[in-house]
């Protein structure tokens, strides 16, 4: 019976492992910054529930590791929870008995408060008891039928998201009467969302969930039975109503919505850039950012009215000098490290990244590009006195041209440069003896990665109105790097994807922002875990990461099915 | 004129001498076997002629004229197909993404459609494959794939780096037959081999080499019966 008190250790072994995790996040002031967030009001906050989720992690992992029954499973779920609890526990009687604050300033009293559920030191029964009842409903989690688990999950999901975005909704909810006002004063009251509307909005979520999962099929069916006319235009309507909701965001969600939207947008212009470098062509580059400041200060260069301003330009005028401008920047920089494979070319690129920012921060060059003082009065795009003077203008700058640049991108996917480029990405040399000209695909990678960037960068000069070099440091580059991997790396719509996770949420998501790094690397490891290939992954990477293909498959049609799906 | 020639071919990685001094001719139509040990300069010639590797010294001739300072995609273009040593397929595409990466070079749909059928008609199991992600195909597909992938670029000499590497005894006989066909449909064939029983049945010529020279060459007839060669590659 070694092997299985081995894994009854393991299971503890991970558990604890869990409670080192939710230790960790308590003493770096998770808990106690992200507690402000009200989720459900006098249930639960964002602080509490982000140490709920680490409990229901341990025994969701505990019950889906090893086989057993039912009874097992919810033991393992137990135990491991329980140990996540001591964890938390220990950290308990440790901060009763010494002062940690010394070096751990975040060890204050309130998180104390937090996790002993107000009862100090004596709490600590309580909360390893807490720990084993979450993780024995994490573990019941994996025993349930997905048709159980998809619509319970919606429902609880749809309930955080609510209560997280309570303000942000309110503020798009407002207004005396109508429909807006109804809904609002149905789930909401002014301080955030009470337990009678956490509980309507879940049950709502839950059954509509749940009917559409049984009524999927049937819809389908119905669909596939339509002449194939009616079912492209039923496929041209869907496509028109998310165009019409992606149009009037920002008009529905204010301000602040628009801001953060736009900021998603730059992203994504430089996500799907360096998508096509890193994705397509497997040339990692740290110093992306680069790109986007070059196109940046050649717009704000062109167009500003300001002292350093040189052509007093209009914006429109000035894009396409500054996608041109990035594209030979591209060229350039492509150029020194033509022959650098690997770790070297990280290095190398990481360091262009920094040359750039230290150019235009220098004296030397401060007569014409500003130094640290930057270049301002940047002037915002108009057409025929319509001036996108705010965010919620700029949006449909950004809209347009991140729609734009995705097109050329799918384009350049599928054209002969791209297989070269898919190619290169496989195997170099392989490629080399295929006929590719390495050094022209190389180059061509790296412009046109930059122009995209540069696009961004233009879009970012107008926004702000202002220029800085401060703007464009390291974090940007790897930013962009981050939100392709967990997006899908050589995956179009996982650009999109990674950029309104791992942008937008932390934006609209304040209190996150002290914790932004520490989140993505989370997020990073987990994605590596759970979803290697990326939300949203390319096909290739589907194909590998999958591996769904059975080796002695001879018909045509299933594989390629199932490699298109 | 001889279709490639390589004339006193001297080859260095940083100080260290790979080839000293080689000189190769195949000829229209051949099937031209180099034999020798690990770290003899097979792989190294191979990689000369493609224009992955430059010559420090010495000329490689193609029909009489000069490709040692081409780059590797121009002497691909001029005829020369190169199936990399260890297969080096593209793992994570479809057998008909790596024969079409094959044609890269070539602009001729109609005659990339003609190879395609040939690659099936010599490699009928690729073709019930088609669709297949190549990584996943076995040891003897995977090869068979490298071949057809080289023959995709409709190569004047087709340049095969170790194709009995790894595989089964039955595999290899098949592989070699191919060539075979290959070679009478018209390919000319340089082929380096550890297996040099195999490459000199097929082979008309052979070269040995031996620590970056050419220690013997002649028929592989005669190469088969001399007795250095007989005592050092196949074991008897």
């Amino acid at each position: 019976m070694r092997s299985d008190r081995g894994s009854w250790g393991r299971v503890i072994s991970g558990g604890l492992i869990f409670g080192a995790a939710a230790v960790f996040v308590s003493l770096v002031g998770m808990v106690e910054a992200l507690g402000v967030r009200v989720i459900v009001i006098g249930v639960i906050d964002f602080g509490r529930l982000l140490l709920l989720l680490i409990g229901l992690g341990a025994g969701y992992q505990a019950a889906r590791r090893g086989g057993g029954g039912v009874v097992i499973a919810l033991l393992r779920g137990l135990l491991a929870g329980a140990a996540t609890g001591a964890g938390l526990a220990a950290l308990l009687v440790l901060g009763s008995e010494v002062n940690l604050r010394g070096m751990f300033i975040n060890a204050s009293p309130a998180l104390f408060e937090i996790i002993s559920f107000g009862r100090g030191a004596a709490g600590v029964p309580l909360v390893v008891a807490a720990g084993a009842v979450v993780g024995v409903l994490g573990a019941a989690a994996t025993l349930l039928p997905g048709t159980v688990r998809g619509p319970l999950g919606a429902g609880v999901t749809a309930t955080i998201v609510i209560g997280l975005f309570q303000e942000l909704l309110q503020i798009i909810l407002q207004g005396e009467e109508g429909v807006r006002a109804a809904i609002r004063q149905l789930i909401f009251v002014p301080e955030g969302l009470p337990p009678r509307g956490a509980l309507e909005v879940f049950v709502v979520v839950l059954v509509a969930s749940a009917l559409w999962r049984s009524r999927r099929p049937v819809v389908r069916g119905w669909i596939s039975k339509r002449p194939p006319r009616t079912q492209r235009l039923l496929r041209l309507l869907g496509l028109l109503l998310a165009v019409a909701v992606v149009l009037v965001l920002p008009a529905a969600g204010g301000l602040f919505v628009s801001q953060v939207l736009v900021l998603v947008g730059l992203y994504t212009l430089m996500g799907l850039g360096l998508n096509l470098e890193v994705g397509f062509a497997g040339l990692l580059d740290l110093g992306f950012v680069a790109f986007f400041a070059i196109g940046a200060y050649t717009v704000g260069l062109l167009t500003s009215t300001g002292q350093y301003g040189v052509a007093h330009w209009s914006f429109w005028a000035a894009v396409p000098v500054a996608l041109v401008v990035s594209l030979i920047a591209g060229f350039l920089f492509g150029l020194p490290i033509l022959r650098i494979r690997g770790d070297y070319l990280a290095i190398a690129t990481l360091g262009f990244g920094e040359i750039i920012r230290l150019l235009a921060l220098s004296d030397a060059l401060r007569p014409w590009f500003g130094g640290s003082q930057g270049i301002l009065a940047v002037p915002k795009p108009n057409i025929g006195g319509f001036e996108f003077s705010g965010p919620m203008q700029i949006f449909y700058i950004t809209l347009v041209s991140s729609a734009f640049i995705a097109f050329v991108a799918a384009r350049l996917r599928d054209s002969r440069l791209g297989r070269a480029w898919m190619a290169m990405r496989e195997d170099e040399d392989v490629a080399e003896a295929m006929g590719i000209n390495l050094i022209n695909v190389k180059l061509l990678a790296y412009g046109i990665g930059g122009a995209f960037a540069g696009m961004g960068g233009a879009i970012f000069a107008a926004l702000l109105g202002s220029i800085f070099p401060h703007s464009f440091n390291l974090l940007i580059s790897i930013n962009v790097l981050a939100l392709i991997i967990v997006g899908g790396m050589g995956s179009l719509p996982g650009v999109v994807v990674g950029s309104l996770f791992l942008v937008g949420l932390p934006e609209l998501l304040r209190e996150f922002s002290d914790f932004r790094f520490l989140v993505y690397g989370a997020a990073l490891i987990i994605m590596m875990q759970v979803k290697p290939a990326g939300l949203w992954p390319a096909a290739a990477v589907r194909r590998e990461l999958l591996k769904e293909e059975p080796v002695g498959a001879v018909t045509e049609g299933p594989v390629a099915e199932r490699a298109e799906a | 004129m001889a279709l490639l020639e390589l004339e006193n071919v001297h080859v260095y990685y940083g100080n260290i001498h790979a080839l000293k001094g080689i000189s190769i001719q195949v000829e229209e139509g051949e099937v031209v076997a180099m034999l020798g040990a690990n770290g003899a300069g097979k792989t190294t010639t191979l990689r000369t002629i493609s224009g992955l590797l430059r010559p420090r010294e010495g000329r490689v001739h193609l029909r009489g004229e000069s490709i040692d300072t081409m780059p590797p995609h121009v002497i691909v273009h001029k005829g020369v197909g190169h199936a990399p040593e260890g297969r080096r397929i593209f793992a994570r595409l479809t057998v008909e993404e790596n024969l079409m990466m094959g044609a890269y070079a070539r602009a001729d749909p109609h005659g990339i459609k003609e190879d395609l059928d040939r690659v099936f008609a010599l490699f009928p199991r690729l073709k019930e494959r088609i669709s297949q992600v190549a990584g996943t195909l076995s040891g003897g597909e995977q090869q068979m794939l490298a071949i057809g992938r080289a023959l995709m670029a409709r190569p004047r000499i087709l340049l095969l780096d170790e194709p009995s590497m790894g595989l089964a005894p039955v595999l290899v006989e098949q592989i070699f037959e191919t060539l075979k066909t290959i070679n009478t449909q018209g390919t000319t064939i340089l082929l380096v081999e550890q297996n040099a029983y195999m490459a000199l049945t097929i082979a008309a010529r052979g070269y040995v080499l031996q620590t970056g020279e050419i220690a013997l060459s002649g028929k592989a007839a005669e190469l088969q019966a001399n007795e250095e060669v007989r005592r050092a590659y196949l074991g008897g």
